[in-house]
């Protein structure tokens, strides 16, 4: 929990990871790559204080984590988002059996969502039976532009996502992220497009689809689809550190989702170990839209407070303790 | 020597000048205001070598593609030069693209069975969002001076009502690029295809060309942030954002410097 001004803010962090991209998990060059545009990532838009040494992103373990998330960072509950990324990594970039093993520790904490591959098919669909019971799945989080070998990726519209998609609906697995941010698909399509989303979130209205990165980017065609789509959200996951290094940026960031989407569709995240969630809070609940930018509206603290915990409180089933939750005005 | 090292410099600069007219169609800038020419190199035998860098290892293979194709386009048009090769540093498809820029294999050479088409369309997808957020930054521009103006109103404003500024031409350089008409008596609220939006319209429309406009800048801000990051002194060799001038200063005032922000 964060308390300012007398208000107190329930925080859900809604894109975690326990990763290791130490040189002895790194599979080829693009392992060392991936890590080094992430860190890039970190330090093109951190405060300099928040900086971490090389060494310590490459691998944090579970203790760090607890620490900068839950004890430093206010944050009431967090959510595992895995990337796999297996042509890249020995043991996977994103520690199943590390995240699995912490969120059994602190349920009351941590979730865990697990990723899964339609390229896998059959096989992959039955191993995604006996990891829904034994993770007990709420959500799982789809990296598109993974590898998978000549494969560059797939799409949420192919005949295999359909059936992967139709097997969560079917475990109440019914919270599916896919990462739409910076991707790696080499094909003649653009990489980013979110079209695949749309027709997905159209064959199952019954399930969420949190588009993390919230499409950057590929703003416009997001918001063009959410507004179309009640069950598409946003995932803030990268945007947030715009507050520091372009608080204008972020602020029409903010300014289009709440236009186009509305205050019950944005999930905060700090997309930990990318960024540390404390800085993050602190900002966002000081942040104010721009005087001269009058094509926003202001930003109020009851869309705060939804954006950082509530909405994904909401979507995950977690329990808000009482006077956390944002009063309900009285229906006329 | 004095002589040979002239026209070296000449044709340094000549080649620097056809690059200026490469883009990268996503941030909709020249690839040398935006840094990503890492060297030119020419023999006196008129060798031409050109490193092209990008602000990751993982921006997308065809934007990638795409900017290095088109840079061996514009300098082999030069008179002067026989031999260019131009090779992509630091990406994960370097080698890949490398080997297909020396062999002029063109995108479906390259990339194999990964790629199904050629770019056209996907350069075409760009040059239509490049001109929403041309057209937004006109209008928004016309709106500020024009207090009594309503957004409706807009449904009449031809190219000849825009205040002569950066902004105004851009947005005819976009419509040229696309082959949508630049008649001052043409109008300027229009879709992909020219055509006029119904006047209901138009509130929804320009929201959406705004949109528009604020990923584009966006993802140009991260992307030269990135390359500063990942380059430590090329910033040196990046040209600021042109638009942010006209965005962020009265129109009196354009040439003064943009409203700082915290930049790293």
């Amino acid at each position: 929990m964060y308390s300012k001004d007398g208000e107190n803010y329930f925080i859900v962090d809604a894109h975690v990871a326990l990763w290791d991209a130490r040189p002895e998990n790194q599979l080829n060059i693009h392992g060392k790559q991936f890590i080094d545009c992430f860190y890039d990532y970190h330090r093109n838009l951190s405060p300099e204080s928040e900086l971490w040494p090389y060494e310590d992103y490459l691998y944090y373990g579970g203790e760090r984590l607890m620490k900068d998330l839950f004890v430093e960072g206010y944050v009431d509950h967090a959510i595992f988002q895995p990337a796999r990324l297996g042509a890249f990594y020995r043991n996977g970039f994103g520690q199943t059996e590390e995240s699995f093993a912490l969120a059994q520790r602190h349920p009351d904490k941590l979730t865990y969502n697990h990723s899964w591959d339609p390229r896998y098919e059959q096989k992959g669909l039955d191993q995604l039976r006996r990891d829904a019971e034994r993770f007990q799945l709420k959500g799982a989080k789809l990296y598109t532009a993974e590898w998978k070998g000549d494969s560059r990726g797939y799409k949420l519209d192919d005949p295999w996502t359909y059936r992967y998609l139709e097997a969560c609906q079917e475990l109440g697995i019914n919270n599916i992220h896919i990462h739409k941010g910076p991707t790696i698909r080499p094909l003649d399509r653009d990489a980013f497009d979110v079209a695949d989303v749309d027709k997905a979130a159209t064959q199952f209205p019954e399930m969420n689809f949190v588009v993390e990165h919230c499409g950057l980017p590929r703003l416009e065609d997001f918001c063009w689809i959410a507004t179309q789509e009640p069950n598409v959200h946003a995932g803030l996951a990268v945007a947030m550190p715009f507050i520091h290094s372009r608080p204008r940026y972020f602020a029409q960031i903010i300014g289009e989702l709440l236009y186009w989407l509305d205050e019950d569709r944005i999930q905060f995240s700090s997309d930990y170990a990318l960024w540390t969630p404390r800085w993050l809070i602190e900002r966002f609940v000081d942040f104010r839209i721009p005087e001269d930018m009058t094509e926003y509206a202001p930003i109020t603290t009851a869309q705060k407070k939804k954006i950082l915990g509530l909405n994904a409180a909401s979507m995950y089933g977690i329990e808000v303790p009482a006077g956390l939750g944002v009063d309900e005005p009285a229906v006329a | 020597m004095s002589v040979t090292s002239l026209e070296g410099s000449a044709r340094e600069g000549s080649a620097r000048a056809a690059l200026d007219t490469v883009f990268d169609p996503e941030l909709d800038e020249p690839i040398t205001d935006l840094g990503f020419v890492r060297s030119v190199t020419v023999t006196p035998d008129g060798a031409l070598t050109v490193r092209l860098r990008l602000p990751t290892s993982f921006c997308s293979p065809n934007f990638a593609y795409l900017m290095a194709s088109d840079s061996k386009d514009a300098l082999t048009a030069l008179p002067w030069t026989r031999d260019v090769v131009v090779l992509l540093d630091d990406h994960h498809d370097s080698d890949l693209i490398n080997r297909g820029l020396a062999a002029d294999a063109g995108y479906r050479g390259t990339f194999g069975a990964e790629a199904e088409k050629d770019l056209e369309e996907l350069r075409l997808t760009f040059r239509r969002k490049a001109h929403s957020a041309a057209m937004e930054r006109a209008l928004a521009c016309l709106l500020r001076e024009s207090p009594d103006l309503t957004e409706e109103d807009l449904h009449e404003v031809v190219l000849a009502d825009l205040p002569d500024v950066t902004a105004a031409g851009a947005l005819r350089r976009r419509r040229a690029a696309l082959g949508l008409g630049v008649e001052p008596s043409d109008h300027v609220l229009v879709d992909d295809h020219g055509t006029r939006y119904p006047q209901g319209e138009i509130p929804l429309r320009l929201r959406f060309a705004r949109a528009v406009r604020v990923s584009i800048d966006g993802n140009a801000h991260f992307c030269r942030g990135l390359l500063r990051t990942r380059y430590p002194r090329s910033g040196a060799d990046q040209v600021p954002r042109a638009e942010e001038f006209a965005q962020f200063t009265a129109p009196q005032a354009q040439f003064t410097a943009p409203q700082k922000e915290n930049v790293s």
